[in-house]
């Protein structure tokens, strides 16, 4: 992690969207009065959800929003990594996982994929502005490492090849479906099952055995019921 | 309920609620510690202040653990606390060792360099040497204003300077950004602090990273002799400690008083050091065909003497300023009384209090400490942020406490606190005092209610009747108070209740300071007095005692040179009427005498030598005149019993609003006017209100 610093470029006014100032005002009155500086976290999200990142006017409406004093919204913006300080691209911002599994798993090789198509360093756009990358830490898939979140949504089971293919699909604004690439579903192992694979699993003749016991029971009781009825009775 | 404790195998009992610092301060034990501080709320996030308790199995951080979260053991026998344990000495080293990693090794150019908390700190608790080799990181200089000079480098994070700003200063503007390695100590896009109080961060920086810019590689605090006085920039009459070396005083810092400043001072108070040296006047001046040619003092003063002989007494005046002690004031007005002259007034502002009507009429009755118990205050025709800014600290602390109302007549105002403007009149003030305004119900409702009255607010041609209305006002709410005195003054000049004290004001036929300028006096002696319209003295003989070539100066046909408060012992009366004072730190510059000692001189000029020749003896007549002065440092009470003289004086009010009593905080004096931080702060506080206009 670096320094975490505002943008030298910031736009001139932020504003939130009619929609977004109503579920802004709903947030906040979701806390007791005096305490709404509680919502500062959903406000700030909400408005890089916005703008696709949090720029500085942004910060202070925040702050005028909830009575705040800018340094401490300005303390919350730069503590938390989840709030993009810089611009971000404007078809996708790729968070390439590089925590210890992911990183044993190759994603070095996906930051030289961003590094090569996006731009050399995190955080900057690429020549065309549609693309951003940054190094993130555990994004909590390390089953499928390495992984890519993009947006609210995360690309697993990358190569090289397949992450490029990804940006290619980005670029083309026709988003590849999230999850594994390598078409398994969720987590399950990547060359079909190899364990618990008999057939007799399944059908009670070796696992299930034990509700056979009810039925034989049953059976019994039967039975002696039946003989009770047939003797006859003494005299 | 008392907690037993033993503490380095000392049993103690200690206070139900305090913190295991406080039990192992109250034990004798020193506790090493960076971030906590007991004027501000706990960090917890130095870890210096570790210790062992025996039965947790990991050290305990001593600032944030409450002896109330220390049971006695189950067998009923107390905790045991060690503070000298294998254990602890090797948490402190670690800690240190943690906290040296990225703090440089610049202490020979640092300028914290010998009252420096980690340098102290780490002689006695660290460990030899260290076992780092890496790079340190480096931090960007911060933006803090013109008063603090940074070296974020050395920062360690303790966070008392932001909590210093937000709950003591009430200026929410220092934070600290990004998170672990890379926090960083800075303002809101470094825009600087806008405090009155700011500098005092740097005294409260345990290190070298915000430190005093005007007075950056000045000297070693080993090299200053330091004196014990009183500051005289407000009325409040803060406890300083004022640092000299050689002649030169190199910086003023704050005492510790609780029941007057606590540890703040203001910037004004500490920063105005370097308009001591500049524009000193520094020997006596005759005007001679109107320009004025040094002299010496013989022939100043027989320029007086001539000037004063050929005069009536009744055409004779005299003016006291805002920084006069009591002793000058004492020996100017013994003269003056000995040539028959009347003619006196100490209240520069022309403030209509009265000493007549008792010292309950001008003082702060219920002395700043009663601020701790407040429930209820009224501010009339005041903005304690600027009058007083350590009082307003003081009030602002009693705020965020919880169930204090606050309600202001007069200029609308950034106090720092919630405020609830009732009005900008006395028409405000009179529904108060009759019930109309729903006010008057939150103040009969308190239990200790407080009426704080600007001095602006007696500066007025109806400042009687609002005095009157106030004391009023004070007399409802002392009601069954058990003699309790609600009527607070907060004067706005360290003179002036040491001038009200002892009666400088007109005596019988008189002219007070409206009448003196009317323009038809002969001679007016001005002792330190520019903050009055020199133009409407008129074709008046001059005679400007005092410290700088301020406007009284300018004006003056005689300039006889005096001492500043650093330069003389002198008496000054606070606003809460508390005796304090001043010590010599310092020689006048050049030529320039004790300012009791010019009077006294000149006495002898005169043919009316006064009977002292030490200041010992002019003390001695000085406490048979007024007793109370003898009493160094205490706070003669007054009563609700002493309003109803007050209360009488209460008659018609302008229907006016109440100005502001300070302009410009920073130039409130000759000694700021004199000071190029105090112009720099000033530019700055000017040029954001232009801006602030503009937007």
């Amino acid at each position: 992690m670096a320094v975490r610093r505002l943008h030298p470029d910031q736009p001139a006014t932020f504003a939130f969207t009619a929609e977004n100032l109503a579920w802004a005002e709903n947030r906040i009155a979701q806390y007791p009065p005096g305490k709404q500086a509680s919502a500062v976290i959903p406000l700030l999200w909400k408005a890089q959800e916005q703008e696709g990142w949090t720029t500085e006017p942004a910060i202070r409406a925040v702050a005028d929003m909830l009575g705040m004093a800018y340094i401490r919204v300005y303390e919350i913006a730069t503590f938390y990594t989840m709030f993009q300080l810089s611009p971000v691209g404007r078809k996708a911002h790729f968070q390439v996982c590089g925590t210890t599994p992911c990183m044993l798993r190759g994603s070095e090789g996906l930051m030289d994929v961003c590094r090569a198509r996006v731009h050399h360093d995190p955080h900057h756009l690429s020549a065309d502005g549609d693309f951003s990358w940054e190094e993130v830490e555990c994004i909590g898939a390390c089953a499928n490492a390495p992984v890519v979140q993009i947006g609210k949504d995360v690309w697993e089971d990358l190569t090289p090849e397949g992450f490029g293919k990804v940006i290619d699909a980005f670029a083309d604004g026709k988003p590849p479906t999230p999850g594994s690439q390598t078409g398994r579903t969720a987590s399950s192992p990547a060359g079909g099952a190899t364990t618990l694979t008999d057939p007799a699993l399944y059908d009670g003749a070796k696992a299930g055995g034990w509700q056979r016991q009810f039925a034989e029971r049953e059976a019994a009781a039967a039975e002696a019921a039946a003989k009770a009825a047939a003797a006859p009775p003494k005299a | 309920m008392p907690k037993t404790l033993i503490i380095d195998g000392q049993t103690i009992e200690v206070d139900d609620g305090i913190t295991l610092l406080q039990a192992c301060e109250q034990a004798g034990v020193e506790i090493p510690r960076f971030c906590y501080h007991e004027r501000l709320s706990i960090a917890g996030n130095c870890r210096m202040c570790l210790v062992e308790v025996v039965g947790m199995p990991k050290p305990q951080a001593s600032c944030a653990l409450g002896v109330n979260d220390l049971p006695p053991n189950r067998d009923g026998t107390p905790k045991v606390i060690s503070t000298r344990s294998p254990m602890v000495k090797k948490a402190r080293e670690g800690v240190m060792e943690f906290l040296l990693i990225n703090h440089p090794l610049d202490c020979p150019i640092c300028d914290q360099g010998g009252e420096c908390d980690l340098q102290d700190q780490s002689m006695a608790y660290g460990g030899g040497g260290t076992r780092y080799s890496e790079a340190k990181r480096a931090v960007e200089e911060k933006h803090l204003g013109p008063l603090i000079k940074t070296a974020m480098n050395r920062c360690i994070h303790c966070t008392r300077c932001v909590r210093f700003m937000t709950e003591v200063a009430g200026v929410e503007e220092l934070g600290a950004i990004g998170r672990g390695e890379d926090m960083e100590i800075t303002t809101y896009l470094e825009k600087g602090l806008h405090s009155e109080m700011s500098a005092n961060v740097a005294d409260l920086c345990p290190v070298g990273a915000l430190t005093h810019r005007p007075w950056a590689h000045n000297a070693r605090p080993w090299e200053m002799r330091k004196t014990e006085s009183i500051d005289v920039m407000d009325a409040i009459g803060s406890a300083i400690r004022v640092d000299v070396r050689g002649r030169e005083v190199l910086r003023i810092l704050p005492r510790v008083n609780d029941a007057v400043n606590e540890e703040w001072i203001s910037d004004k108070s500490r920063h105005v050091v370097d308009g001591l040296r500049t524009q000193r006047l520094d020997r006596p001046y005759v005007r001679v065909d109107g320009r004025l040619r040094p002299a010496t003092w013989d022939e100043a003063f027989g320029a007086i003497a001539a000037r004063v002989a050929s005069a009536a007494p009744g055409r004779i005046g005299a003016i006291a300023g805002d920084l006069a002690g009591a002793e000058e004031m004492f020996a100017l007005k013994d003269l003056l009384g000995r040539l028959g002259v009347t003619s006196l007034d100490c209240r520069q502002d022309g403030s209509r209090v009265d000493p007549a009507a008792g010292r309950a009429g001008y003082l702060f009755n219920s002395t700043i400490e009663g601020i701790d118990q407040a429930d209820a205050i009224l501010l009339v025709g005041t903005n304690p942020r600027l009058e007083a800014a350590v009082l307003n600290a003081r009030i602002r602390r009693r705020w965020r406490q919880g169930g204090l109302v606050v309600g202001a007549i007069g200029a609308r105002a950034d106090i720092n606190y919630g405020v609830e403007w009732i009005g900008d009149r006395p028409s405000a003030l009179a529904d108060v005092v009759s019930g109309k305004h729903v006010f008057a119900k939150v103040l009969a409702a308190a239990k200790r209610p407080l009426v704080i009255v600007g001095s602006g607010a007696l500066a007025r041609a109806d400042g009687a009747s609002v005095l009157g209305l106030a004391a009023q006002l004070a007399s409802q709410l002392a009601e069954g108070k058990d003699g309790y005195n609600p009527l607070s003054i907060l004067q706005a000049a360290a003179s002036r209740v040491g001038g009200l004290d002892l009666g400088f004001v007109p005596g019988k036929g008189g002219r007070d300071l409206a009448g003196m300028l009317g323009g038809d006096m002969d001679v007016v002696f001005l002792l330190g007095a520019d903050e009055i319209d020199m133009k409407r003295l008129g074709a008046a003989f001059i005679v400007y005692q005092g410290t700088h070539g301020d406007a009284g100066a300018h004006r003056a046909d005689v300039i006889l040179p005096g001492a500043a408060y650093t330069e003389k012992s002198a008496t000054y009366v606070n606003t809460e009427g508390r005796v304090q004072m001043t010590q010599k730190a310092a020689f006048p510059p050049g030529e320039a005498k004790e300012d009791w000692a010019i009077i006294r001189a000149l006495s002898a000029k005169l043919g009316h030598a006064l009977p002292y020749d030490t200041v010992g003896a002019l003390r001695a007549a000085m406490y048979v005149a007024a007793p109370h002065l003898a009493r160094i440092d205490a706070t003669p009470a007054t009563g609700a019993a002493d309003l109803a003289g007050i209360a009488r004086l209460a008659g018609s009010v302008l229907d006016a609003p109440f100005a502001p009593v300070i302009g410009d905080f920073y130039m409130t004096n000759p000694i700021a006017r004199a000071s190029a931080v105090m112009a720099e702060l000033s530019a700055l506080k000017a040029g954001r209100s232009r801006a602030q206009a503009a937007e």
